[in-house]
């Protein structure tokens, strides 16, 4: 399966691109295909519904050295569902058929890009696919084509170009030290590490660290989020920084040996300043977009708080919070699209009692940010709760209660922004408005479905994440 | 001071004025001249075929780029450039100041950590690190061209503009 994931939207890539222009115009349906095959794909792989060993062949005559495990089907399957989501907002929010067809191109290659992260068993593999997925997304925030979008364009471009110096002489300084830049190289010269080993651990750690944008280097986040164009928020707040920063980290912390435990302990503190920090700059915020990429800032201090937790628990507590946060923050996303769609404004203080008005708009944010927030029975509570767990047993006790707390200002924030938003007496402004079009409810409230059916059914997943792990 | 260290200043000197320039072409020709210095660099290390590439591509083609695509964009006004000048010295004038106060500080601290690099290893065969050894970094690069295609298709065409 490894290499039909990264060959398949390559081939697709280039047979949109052979299309006449009036086909074209239609090239959002095969890449919306494909992002569903590859949800599909990554779901049903651990079953082994599908024999993919019939691809064996194929594998061995490409020879890339890739791997599946759970932890890369995570990704996969996250990326599905964050670029299902997004082609749909784009049909809505795009106003050419145009403009989505190149939407749908830049989304292939983000895709492939992750894909490619999610499989590689190489640090300068992992950086180069990180790359391109970084490339497409600078292009993506771009592409609204306005003053707001470049600038935001322009900070990512500058801090994540800094991250990537960072990594680029932390595997130059692996290769001199080791002679191999595979993660099982690194982790090996970790064990013993001499000081030119730990210089390099500790560049690359910090490049991840700005690529997540965790606090000091979070600057290019809110403009980023923010100013991109609807489906580009969906996809980027979903996803994006997550697969180029986050699951980097995912996919090499727990790989450390204990002689690097120092990296679990930064990991923790690196991941409670984000996850607290995120939280009160979100409160602050009256634009919603805003607020939301203030608050995806915090959710992923979760994940990394996690990571510094105890390690039979760590993945598996991260790798659920990484799910249930790129599907209910997607929603949310979709939600702020639809608003800004009907009203043309993102500032919370002009609007009010729009849940009359737009009622699926309102019932499937409430929904979200109540997962977020890590209220029972939806799933961000027992992702959370599982992080507490990893963390109090890990003997980081304040760490937990930091997370405990965290998750009340998160509450705060977000009751405040439905409390704004869509409750309350609507405005004489608003009251001809009506709820927004399929594109923005149809992937609203199937990423509402999947938090609910989730949180309901979680018991029942847990031994199964338990037994399989990440 | 040796030759290297010579031109390692230049380097960081060739750096700063691209960065503190408010003309696009002499902003190019600083970074081709940093990128110049850097191969003498590699040359100096031993890294032929590094300093190879640096001089040809970055140095060279990327500089010529840089100038056709500067080429179709007028010229500002002298008295713009002048004002646009001022303000960038009042705001940036700290930076090369810093640097160079780093740079003179780090010189007289002496680290008690003695990191012993290996040296480099002979350059292998760039066919056999290309296209057997590294396929999948290949194919990545190829993707990373891809997007940057898209990107000109996206934000210089211009015969529609999308707006959501």
């Amino acid at each position: 399966m490894s290499v039909v994931v990264l060959l398949l939207p390559f081939l697709a890539l280039f047979i949109l691109n052979l299309l006449s222009r009036e086909a074209q115009k239609s090239g959002w349906i095969p890449c919306l295909v494909i992002f569903a095959l590859q949800t599909l794909a990554a779901a049903l792989y651990p079953s082994g519904l599908i024999d993919w060993q019939l691809l064996a062949p194929l594998e061995k005559f490409i020879g890339f050295p890739l791997v599946i495990d759970n932890l890369s089907l995570l990704l996969m399957g996250t990326a599905g569902l964050s670029g299902l989501a997004a082609i749909l907002v784009a049909r809505a929010a795009f106003a050419t058929p145009r403009a989505t067809y190149r939407f749908s191109n830049l989304l292939l290659v983000a895709l492939v890009g992750m894909n490619g992260i999610a499989m590689v068993r190489d640090l300068f593999s992992l950086y180069v696919f990180i790359e391109v997925t970084s490339v497409a997304a600078f292009i993506l925030v771009a592409m609204r084509d306005d003053k707001a979008s470049f600038e935001g364009t322009w900070k990512y471009l500058i801090l994540s170009t800094v991250a990537s110096v960072f990594m680029l002489v932390g595997i130059a300084f692996f290769l001199l030290g080791t002679g191999g830049v595979s993660f099982q190289d690194a982790a090996s010269a970790l064990a013993a590490p001499t000081p030119l080993v730990w210089i390099a651990g500790a560049l690359f750690l910090c490049g991840l660290f700005v690529k997540s944008a965790m606090i000091p280097f979070h600057g290019w986040l809110a403009d980023a989020y923010t100013e991109a164009a609807a489906p580009v928020s969906v996809f980027l707040a979903g996803i994006v920084t997550k697969a180029t920063g986050i699951f980097a980290l995912m996919r090499l912390l727990p790989m450390l040996p204990v002689a690097a435990g120092p990296a679990r302990e930064v990991a923790l503190i690196v991941g409670a300043v984000a996850a607290v920090g995120g939280a009160f700059l979100a409160l602050t915020q009256s634009d919603m977009k805003r607020m939301l990429a203030y608050s995806s800032l915090s959710q992923m201090g979760y994940i990394v708080m996690a990571l510094g937790g105890e390690p039979s628990l760590a993945l598996i507590a991260a790798g659920v919070h990484f799910f249930n946060h790129t599907v209910s923050k997607a929603g949310l996303f979709a939600n702020a699209a639809a608003l800004e769609d009907r009203l043309g404004t993102r500032d919370m203080d002009r609007m009010g009692g729009l849940a009359s008005r737009m009622p699926i708009t309102g019932g499937t944010s409430t929904v979200a940010a109540l997962s977020i927030s890590g209220l029972p029975p939806l799933a961000g509570f027992w992702s959370k709760l599982l992080i507490v767990i990893a963390l109090w047993r890990a003997g980081q006790q304040v760490f937990a209660v930091i997370a405990i707390l965290t998750s009340l200002v998160t509450l705060a924030y977000f009751l405040s922004l439905q409390r704004r938003v869509f409750f309350g007496t609507v405005l004489d402004e608003w009251k001809a408005v009506r709820e927004a079009g399929p594109g923005y409810t149809i992937p609203a409230v199937a990423l509402a479905a999947i938090t609910v059916i989730v949180g309901l059914g979680f018991p029942f997943f847990l031994p199964l994440l338990l037994g399989g792990g990440l | 001071m040796t030759v290297v260290t010579l031109v390692l200043v230049l380097m960081v000197l060739a750096a700063l004025w691209a960065s503190m320039s408010t003309l696009l072409l002499r902003a190019t020709i600083a970074l081709a001249l940093s990128s110049a210095m850097l191969s003498v660099v590699m040359f100096s290390l031993g890294a032929t075929l590094a300093a190879v590439i640096e001089l040809s591509v970055c140095a060279g083609l990327i500089s010529v780029v840089f100038v056709s695509v500067i080429s179709l964009t007028q010229r500002r006004p002298f008295k713009e450039i002048v004002v646009r000048w001022r303000s960038r010295l009042t705001r940036f004038w700290p930076l090369p100041v810093v640097m160079l106060a780093v740079g003179i500080g780090l010189s007289f601290v002496h680290t008690p950590v003695q990191i012993a690099l290996p040296l480099p290893g002979p350059d292998g065969d760039v066919r056999e690190v290309m296209w057997n050894l590294r396929q999948l970094d290949l194919f990545g690069q190829i993707l990373i061209l891809l997007a940057g295609v898209f990107g000109v298709m996206v934000l210089f065409k211009r015969e529609e503009k999308h707006v959501d």
